[in-house]
Order: C-alpha cells, then structure tokens, then sequence
C-alpha cells in the first residue's frame, strides 16, 4: 500500500514535471521570478518571528515588497502566456513595459515606507 | 520701658507722619511766580522749525509769550512771518480767523501793511457782522476791527449798529453767566462766555455812540454769575472747569479760564465803573495758573502767559498821575471813575482794572539750625515783576503738631534792596528741629495800592528746620533673671566700636540712649528702631519706645524664644535713628550677642527660608535628565547578518535556475541604434533602483520625486522605443 502511494506520488510528480518543461522559457523565467520573491518573503517572515517585529513598517515594507512583485509577475505571466486567449491582442513588450512601471512604482512606496 | 510688638507703633508713627504730611499740603502749596525757567522753557517750546511758524495762530502765540517775558526772540523771524502776515491780509479767500491773527501778529511785529489793505479788511470784516453769525465769528471780526483800530488809526471801523451787534451778541447768554455759541445751539459754556466778553469790550469800543449803561451793567452781573460757578480747590486756587460743547473741540480748565480771564479783563478795560470781582478769586485764579507750574505743551504755554498778563495789566501809567487825577475828580464826582488816555500806550487804560495778584513765595522752605540762615520771602506779581512798596508781616508761627501755641508772634520783616527779598533775621533761636507753619501778611503802604492790588489775607507757609540731634548715653547690658545687672557697657554711637555679649534664654537684654534736639528739647524720632539679624539672615526688628529724652528697650529672651524661631547663636544687633528733620540720622551696627536658646520642640514654627538671591532667578536653572523610552531590544549582529545572507540566497538561486533554463541575450538589437536605446534602457531602469537606493539613504521625498520624474520620462521614452522595436520585429518574425 505504502509502495503504491509512493509510487502514485512518483508517477504524479513526474507527470507534472514533464507538462511543465513544455512551457515556453519566458513563463519559466516568470515562474522563476516568483519563487525567488515567495522564498524571500519567507525568510522575512521566520525572521521576524525569530527577533519580534521592532520596526514593523519594515517588515512590512519588505514582505509586501516580495509579495507586490510576485504579483505583478504572475500578472505579466497571464498577460504574455499565449495560450491565454483573453489577452491575445495584447502585445507581450507592452505588458512587459506595465510590470516594469508598476514595479517601479512599488518599489518606490515600499522604500517610502521601509523608513 | 519693655519692648512692644513690631507692628502697631510702627503703624502709629506711619499714620502720624501722613497726617503731618497731609496737614501741610493741605493748608498751602507754594505757588512759584514766572521765573527763568519759563523764559528758557518759552525759548525751546516755541522755537520755530526752519525760522517759520506752522500757523498764523501759532506765530501770534510765540510772539506774545516773547513779548510778555521780555525774550528778544522775533527779530530772527520776522521777515517770514510778516511775508506771511501780508499774504493773508491781501488774500480775499482769508478766513475771519486767518484775517484775526494775521492783524494779532501785526500788532507785534508791526509790519509795513498798506492803508489800503486794512481798509478793505475792514469794510470786509464790517460786513461779515450781522446778527444770524455765530459768536466766533462775531470775535473775529469785532476784535480784527480793534485791531485795526489800534494799528491805523486813518482807516474807519466805527459799527454802523453796535447796540444791534451788542443785543445779538448778548442774546446768547444764559441764566447760569455762561454763552451759547449761536443761537440754534442748546448748550453754553464758560469759554464761549469769555470770547462773548472780548466781543462785547470790542463792540464798546468801535461803537460810535455810547451804548446804553443799563445794558453794561447787565453784562457786568453775567459776569459776576459766571464767577458764581467758579471751581475752588483746597489751596484756594479758582479755576473754570473743561467743557466739551457738541460740534466745538474740548477745551480743558486752563484754555477755558484763560478764556475767561481774557474776555472779563478786556471786558473791564473798556467799561466804566467797577466790576465787583473779590480779590481773592483774582488771587485764586493766579494761583491756579502759577499751580500748573512750566507746562510742557505750547497753547498751555501761551493760555497761562497770556492770562497772567491780562490778571497784572503790565501796561504802566505814572501812578503819581493816575492818584492826582482820581483825586481831582473824586471831589466831583463821588465813585466815578474815568477813562485816562495815555499818549505812550495805545489801548485804553482804567484804574477800574481787576485786581492784581501779589504772589508770596518762598526761595527756600528748609532751614538748618547748624547753618542759621535767614528766613527769606519774595513778594512779586503773577509774572515776577515787582511789587508795590510793601510790609510782609510775619502774624504767627507755630509747630504742626501744635496749632494752639505760636513760636513767633508779630514780628515785621526787613526788606533788603539788594536781593529783593524781605528777611528775618535770628529766627532760628526761637525754633527748634520739627516742621512749622508760618503765617505771613502782606501789608500795602498806601490805600491806592490795596485797591490795585490783591494779597490774600493770611498765607500759610509750611518751613521745616532741621538740625543735628545729640545723642548721648548709649548703655546696653543684659539683665539677670529678677533684673539684676549681670553685665554692663557703654556705648559711645559717634564711633565705630562693637560690644559682644552671650545670653541664655532666662535673660533680658537692655539697650538705651537719649536723644535731645540743639536747643535741649525732646526729640522723638520717626525711626528707632533695633534690629536682631541672625547668622543665617533671618531677621527681627523691634521699635524702641522713650520716656522724654531717654529711650530704652528691654528684649526679654524668656518670651521672644518663639519669636526667634528657638534659633542659638550669634546675633548682630544694629540700630537705626532717623527722621526728615535729623541732619544725622544713622545706622549702626552695635554689636553681637551669642544667644544659647533651648531646643524647638516639634510644632514650633520653622524659621522663614533664607531670601532668595533676586539674580538666581536669572541664573541657570538645575539640569533636566530626560527619562528616554527604553530603547526596543534588537536582535543580536550575528544573527541579523546571519539572515542577510539567507535572504541572498534566493536569489542566487534564481541566478542559478536562469542559467539552468538557458537564458540567452539572443533578442539583443544588433543595429546601433536600437542596441543603444536597448542599452539606455536597462541604465534608467537601474538609475531608477539607485535613486531608490539612495532614497532610503538620505534623500527626502520631494528629491526623489523631482529626479524620478527626469528619469521617469526619460526611461519611458527609451523604454517606448526599445520595446515598440522589439514588437515590430516579433511581428516581422510572425508575419514572414
């Protein structure tokens, strides 16, 4: 039974694995990108719970900073994967220029704020 | 004599020395006739800027005070001032006023005015007089006419209709003595009443009949009615009191009275026949004007000048003439007096003048008993000018303190040619050290005088002698418990030497000396005081009573202790004798005294804290520590850098897994132009991150945002290009 789930689970991560490497490279950056900022958001998180949350706009600042990005780039994945037909019009280095602006704009108000 | 509580005989010997002081000001104070210090006063009040006046009134105002002081001022300014003088008069837009003080400086500064001109002011002045103007108007023109009168006797100002002009003006009096400015006004006033008065002496004489009698006489009983509201002070002065009349400016009680004076003594000038003014309202009027001393303002000035030259009448006629005349007449004519041209003056002139105020002053009120002065009186009229040949008489003199008794009684004064002033001589042996009130007489030598003449009856003077009080057998010792004599010094108070003593609580202390005026009397002090001052600077005072000469103090320690606050120690004990009267009043420290007093017990009084030094309040106050919020604790150096590095650690797996997914520049532009803007891009975009960096660092927002916005459109503009390039080629790639 145990060998079987195990293998169940092998099986599915494979399958997984495999669907996946069919994306195009782009989205797999995007993908990429996001982890990075989720991960680091992570960190912050046990360090703050590891030395208690003395400047809390900090904190705050730099988690919604990783948060803030990881969002705009799975907005820019939805809007330049091609298989999304609501944005097929959609010009990819458009939607690029968007996160770049967006992301510049967050940054901004995130270094206001980190103090 | 046993000492008393500090308060009450102080409080006695304050209320004793303000009724003395009340006492004195209340019978007299000592009006000073005009002196040099009016005449330098004058000089700087009426100095005139840049050699001109800002008025004609105000030129007329200087010039006279000049005139009547004597000051040989108007030569300086009278070629402007009559430039000034002639522009008005030949101008035919002058106003009544302008025309009425222009001819006013004419009269003084006697400018070359042609015939002509004041003949056209005349017929214009003759004109403006009806019976509908108003009573300023009416003093205007009236008194421009007797001016003209007096300085061109050629020209014709005779009135057409003076008993009109008289019965219109004398139409506005009122029951009280005082004069309506016009007659649709309700209100009257005393200063309006003066101007009427002037009016009226002018209409009499530019009249060219004689005008009714009975109806003089009327303006004579107004004038005795308005003298019925006279205000009185204490010190005999009179006076007219300010007034504010609805459409006309306040004038105050010196611009009213002189108004008065002016209307009643120009009033009195031209009429015949007495005016029954009392000489004591002249003389109170003249004190009035003397009490206000050198005013400061320059119509103060000129209003206290002018009416006590109009009080004296300074124009001098030969009396000899005048009593030779009245003399012959009288024997026709019982009590009818008559008008007495004089060739040299030009105004008319009556013996039936109001009374002329004889001043009394005093050169000095405080006489000492070590120099022995003489006792010095000056008699002269309002304005310093001398007085008629006269005795001061001195009635009686008699301390403050005992009115009932006189120190000196009937004695005459010497008159000394040489100073002007009537002198006693040795009056100082008569009198002690103390304050005393004189009583003086003036006593005219020829009845002529007493009738030209006012003098006041008796005029109280306060004069204080000092002297220096001798004191003498100064003792101080302590006494035992049943006043036994324990110890014993005398003191010598001339000098500078110190006792030392030490007491306990069960004895006394007793400190007494005597004091005795030069002439051997008793002498009682406004200040005896003997004052205990601790180490620690707390102080007890204690009045020293006396029995005649002799003044003691016995401190009986047994029940001062609480007093003291149960304080041992040295004491420093220090006396003080003083009065006004004492020539040498003195402070002394006599000595110490070590006071052993027993314990305090619990719920005795705490001595008083020591007086604060005054300047410590500006000095720097104590230091504040600050108490600070206790700072967060912060996590320890190594563990914060410990996390740095584990937050770089995604990203250097986000470096490695973009490696792994082969990234490649292959979409990198290979022509110039778009590989540059490609490459203007990715720096804005960075230039933007280093602009946040620094952000953080230490720019301000209002920085930041200024450069972002250069660098945000800068990056657009790049950023549009590269991009909108890339597109294109996409679409090439897709399209092909």
């Amino acid at each position: 039974m145990a060998r079987s789930t195990s293998k169940d689970a092998q099986d599915l991560f494979r399958a997984l694995w495999s669907a996946y490497s069919a994306t195009p490279t782009n989205l797999k950056i995007i993908d990429l990108y996001v982890m990075y900022a989720v991960f680091t958001a992570l960190i912050q998180v046990v360090y703050m719970a590891l030395v208690g949350s003395f400047p809390f706009n900090s904190f705050l600042s730099g988690v919604l900073s990783c948060v803030g990005t990881a969002v705009l780039a799975v907005c820019l994945r939805i809007q330049v994967n091609k298989e999304n037909k609501e944005f097929k019009d959609l010009a990819p280095e458009r939607a690029f220029a968007d996160f770049v602006l967006c992301n510049l704009v967050l940054h901004l108000v995130i270094m206001n704020f980190l103090g | 004599m046993a000492f008393v509580r500090a308060p009450s005989p102080f409080l006695l010997v304050l209320v004793l020395a303000l009724s003395i002081s009340a006492a004195i000001t209340a019978t007299t104070t000592v009006p000073q006739p005009i002196s040099d210090h009016h005449r330098s006063a004058a000089l700087n009040l009426f100095a005139p800027s840049h050699g001109s006046f800002p008025s004609l009134q105000d030129a007329y105002e200087a010039l006279r005070v000049f005139e009547i002081l004597g000051i040989e001022e108007k030569h300086r300014v009278s070629t402007d001032t009559c430039k000034v003088v002639l522009e008005n008069l030949s101008s035919l837009s002058s106003s009544l006023k302008d025309l009425f003080y222009a001819l006013k400086v004419n009269g003084i500064l006697k400018c070359k005015v042609n015939g002509e001109v004041f003949e056209g002011i005349a017929s214009r002045l003759n004109a403006s007089i009806s019976d509908a103007s108003p009573l300023p108007d009416l003093y205007y023109s009236i008194g421009g006419l007797v001016l003209i009168k007096d300085q061109d006797s050629n020209v014709d100002v005779l009135l057409a209709d003076a008993t009109g002009t008289f019965q219109s003006i004398k139409a506005q009096s009122q029951s009280d003595g005082k004069w309506r400015y016009s007659s649709d006004k309700t209100e009257s006033s005393a200063y309006a009443a003066g101007l009427a008065f002037e009016a009226l002496a002018g209409v009499i004489s530019l009249a060219s009949s004689e005008i009714d009698q009975s109806k003089v006489n009327t303006v004579k009983h107004d004038i005795l009615k308005l003298f019925g509201s006279i205000e009185k002070n204490d010190d005999g002065s009179f006076y007219f009191d300010g007034e504010t009349v609805g459409g006309h400016e306040h004038q105050d009680s010196l611009s009213t009275t002189s108004s008065v004076v002016r209307g009643v003594t120009a009033f009195a000038a031209a009429v015949s026949g007495e005016i029954n003014l009392p000489g004591d309202k002249t003389l109170g009027l003249a004190k009035f004007l003397l009490g206000i001393g050198v005013p400061g303002d320059a119509k103060d000035f000129f209003n206290q000048v002018e009416s006590l030259a109009f009080l004296e009448s300074k124009r001098q006629v030969p009396i000899q003439v005048n009593l030779l005349f009245k003399f012959v007449l009288q024997q026709y004519f019982f009590s009818f007096c008559f008008l007495f041209f004089s060739a040299n003056v030009t105004l008319d002139l009556s013996w039936c003048r109001v009374t002329i105020p004889l001043i009394l002053s005093l050169p000095e009120t405080v006489y000492s008993l070590t120099t022995k002065g003489q006792l010095k009186v000056r008699v002269s009229t309002a304005l310093g000018s001398a007085a008629p040949p006269l005795v001061v008489k001195l009635v009686r003199a008699f301390s403050s303190g005992a009115k009932d008794s006189s120190i000196i009684e009937s004695k005459e004064l010497q008159y000394d040619k040489r100073s002007g002033l009537h002198v006693l001589d040795g009056f100082t042996n008569n009198v002690d050290v103390g304050t005393y009130v004189f009583v003086f007489e003036i006593v005219l030598h020829d009845s002529h005088s007493k009738q030209v003449y006012a003098t006041g009856g008796q005029i109280h003077m306060p004069i204080y002698v000092t002297g220096i009080i001798a004191v003498s057998n100064a003792e101080i010792g302590v006494l035992g418990d049943l006043g036994s004599v324990q110890t014993k010094k005398a003191l010598d108070l001339a000098g500078n030497d110190v006792v030392s003593f030490s007491a306990n609580h069960l004895q006394k202390l007793r400190f007494s000396f005597q004091l005795a005026t030069p002439h051997g009397h008793v002498f009682k002090p406004h200040q005896a005081i003997l004052k205990f001052r601790h180490e620690i600077k707390v102080e007890h005072v204690f009045v020293i009573g006396n029995v005649g000469k002799k003044f003691e103090i016995t401190l009986d320690f047994l029940g001062l202790v609480e007093k003291l606050f149960y304080l041992s120690g040295k004491y420093d004990i220090e006396l003080t004798v003083g009065d006004a009267a004492m020539e040498n009043s003195f402070i002394r420290l006599l000595g110490h005294v070590k006071l052993d007093l027993p314990e305090a017990p619990e719920k005795a009084a705490q001595p008083p804290a020591p007086p604060v030094d005054p300047y410590s309040r500006y000095g720097p106050k104590t230091e504040i520590t600050h108490l600070f919020r206790t700072p967060e604790k912060r996590p320890p150096q190594n563990l914060s850098i410990t996390f740095l590095g584990l937050i770089l650690l995604p990203f250097l797996g986000f470096l490695i897994g973009l490696l792994r997914l082969g990234v490649n520049l292959k979409n990198f532009p290979s022509s110039t132009v778009p590989a540059a803007f490609a490459l203007l891009f990715q720096l804005s975009i960075a230039a933007v991150l280093l602009l946040y960096v620094l952000f953080w660092l230490k720019l301000d927002l209002f920085t930041t945002l200024k450069t972002l916005g250069f660098l945000g459109a800068f990056l657009m503009f790049s950023g549009h290009r590269i991009l909108s390039y890339l597109a294109s080629t996409s679409t090439k790639l897709k399209s092909a």
